[in-house]
């Protein structure tokens, strides 16, 4: 037995197998089973689910479906605006935000008619790598309940590993898709830069911001790429580029010949778990297997990539933040005696530790006096990672890196803020240099049995090509489908 | 660089943060480790290295400056705190 994909179910429904009513019953009541012991939703949106597949159904019945994918459900991670419907972003500060609009990929789900079944858990607006920091609660790992599913996409992976809706949506700043897509054993991609819209995602770091993909394999990722792809009148920093029809192009290419970079400071097995370096070891010998030349490099400023990344990171997300001050919308403290105190109130009482840590961070970065030294010097540090992974992409097609250190932790075992950063290393620096990149099932620790996850990355809206060498190498590494986790519905 | 309490308390008025004494203890040790990391940048020569802010080589981006429908008053009041009448209502602001 295995997980029903996307695909699979699309497939059933479009052979009239299924119906999207009982696609979308299942899914609610396999939620209702497996939610207290996995908690990957904010907010479950029962009838209203029930409500859309009935229209699916009634599509299918007598008009046209939307797309092949008409009636599939969906979860979508709750920092993501939709209409009408509680968007958290597991904050206290917005725990009743009910938003007037939809954002632009959830809006892109509907126009394909797909049933938006709930709001995924995340550590509170993306910052954190264990839901740990979630105003509600940390999400379960499938594989293990007693450990994290990673962050901060983790409600995102844990529905999807754990069964409870076929696909998701995730974003990613710094590797809030691919590090839990690892620690759950699921694909996770982050797009290029730009490739996706980001209008109403709840900005954390907009030059680093991108939603993407959480899927059960390969083909449903391209799938979903396609549908959430696409230049936006509404998000200026969207690229104005045709959208391929990934999972037809994604059967066209093969590894043979290909060549894939391996920077040298990804493998030095500092602060790497020996059995997940076995695992990861292994799926690049594979790669070789099918053909791909293994290509050593050196990318010098990688191991610079944290420090950059968490003064970038945070300046934007300050700025970002400013936006919560109680007056609009969100939480307010009560009975503030003038604006300033309203402010400081609203604002020390509906943000949690690590995101006041993180404004306070960037507030500092960029203050008078320290913007030179920190914030000015690490753009550009950016701009040398960039210069690395153009010269690893000039002398290779791809680059071949670990997704994550350790496997899945337990909670309170990364208590000190640098220990969690640190968990961080080998995701960060794709989205300093905006590129594309994916998260594949590789295998699991032999010890503990629980999921490892191997990267590869692109360049610049080079998404094909990475999906055509994620298709070959996850076939050949048979792990998708090969187990089932402790907890799935 | 060691980050002092007073340190944190100005970052925390410029953030509009009100925090607790334990609080500013317990940040002012955090911001200490994690800008003391952050140090390591010292070690990179950036002279004549361009700063680079986005990652794509983006201009400005321009459209046609046309009247969209915008969100309708009790719409864009429907999640206020406190309203009066069309507005958002705040405390005194000066």
């Amino acid at each position: 037995m295995h997980l029903p994909t996307a695909h699979e179910l699309s497939e059933q429904l479009n052979r009239g197998e299924t119906t999207s009513v009982k696609l979308t019953q299942q899914y609610l009541e396999k939620i209702e089973r497996t939610e207290p012991r996995l908690h990957s939703f904010i907010t479950v949106l029962g009838h209203e689910a029930l409500a859309a597949a009935e229209a699916s159904d009634r599509r299918r019945a007598y008009e046209l479906p939307k797309s092949p994918f008409d009636g599939v459900p969906v979860a979508v991670k709750d920092n993501m605006i939709t209409k009408g419907t509680k968007t958290t972003c597991a904050s206290r500060i917005l725990d009743n935000f009910v938003p007037p609009y939809n954002g632009t990929v959830v809006q892109k789900l509907q126009d394909a008619g797909m049933i938006v079944i709930g709001k995924a858990n995340l550590d509170e607006f993306a910052m954190g790598s264990s839901t740990e920091n979630s105003a509600f609660g940390r999400s379960n790992n499938p594989w293990n309940t007693d450990l994290v599913p990673g962050g901060s996409s983790g409600g995102s992976a844990t529905c999807v590993a754990g069964g409870q809706v076929p696909w998701s949506l995730g974003s990613d700043t710094g590797g809030s898709i691919r590090q839990p897509a690892a620690l759950c054993g699921i694909v996770g991609m982050k797009p290029t830069y730009g490739r996706v819209s980001r209008y109403g995602l709840v900005a954390f770091a907009s030059s680093l911001d991108q939603i993407g993909p959480m899927t059960l394999d390969v083909e449903d990722t391209a799938h979903l790429l396609k549908m959430i792809s696409g230049y936006d009148t509404k998000d200026s920093t969207s690229a104005n580029l045709p959208v391929p029809d990934y999972a037809e192009e994604m059967r066209k290419g093969s590894l043979r010949g290909k060549k894939v970079a391996r920077p040298k400071e990804f493998f030095t097995g500092e602060g790497m778990d020996a059995g997940v370096a076995r695992v990861v070891d292994a799926a690049v010998e594979k790669l070789a297997s099918l053909g791909a030349e293994i290509v050593d490099v050196s990318m010098p400023h990688l191991k610079y990539s944290i420090s950059c990344y968490y003064l970038v990171a945070t300046a934007e997300c300050s700025s970002n933040l400013a936006r919560y001050d109680g007056a609009q919308y969100g939480y307010r403290t009560e009975g503030a005696k003038n604006i300033v105190e309203m402010f400081s109130k609203s604002r020390a009482e509906g943000f949690g530790a690590e995101v006041k840590r993180r404004i306070m961070m960037g507030t500092h970065a960029l203050s008078a006096g320290y913007y030179d030294a920190y914030y000015s010097k690490a753009l550009k540090i950016r701009t040398l990672l960039k210069q690395d992974y153009d010269a690893a992409l000039k002398q290779a097609d791809l680059i071949v890196a670990p997704t994550s250190p350790i496997p899945a932790f337990p909670a309170g075992a990364k208590a000190d803020p640098m220990s969690m950063y640190l968990c961080d290393i080998f995701t960060l620096s794709l989205n300093l240099a905006g590129y594309c990149g994916i998260s594949l099932p590789a295998g699991f620790t032999a010890n503990e049995g629980l999921p490892v996850g191997v990267q590869l990355f692109a360049g610049a809206f080079e998404e094909v090509k990475l999906l055509q060498a994620s298709y070959e190498f996850e076939k050949a590494l048979g792990v998708v489908g090969s187990r089932l986790p402790a907890v799935v519905g | 660089m060691a980050i002092t309490i007073a340190d944190v308390e100005h970052v925390a008025l410029l953030s509009r943060l009100e925090l607790s004494v334990g609080e500013k203890e317990r940040y002012a040790q955090e911001l200490s480790d994690i800008f003391g990391h952050v140090e390591e940048l010292n070690k990179v020569d950036v002279t004549g290295v361009p700063p680079t802010a986005h990652p794509l080589p983006l201009k400005n981006v321009f459209r046609e400056d046309v009247i969209q429908p915008s969100l309708p008053n009790a719409e864009a009041l429907a999640n206020a705190p406190a309203k009066e009448g069309p507005l958002f209502k705040v405390p005194q602001i000066v």
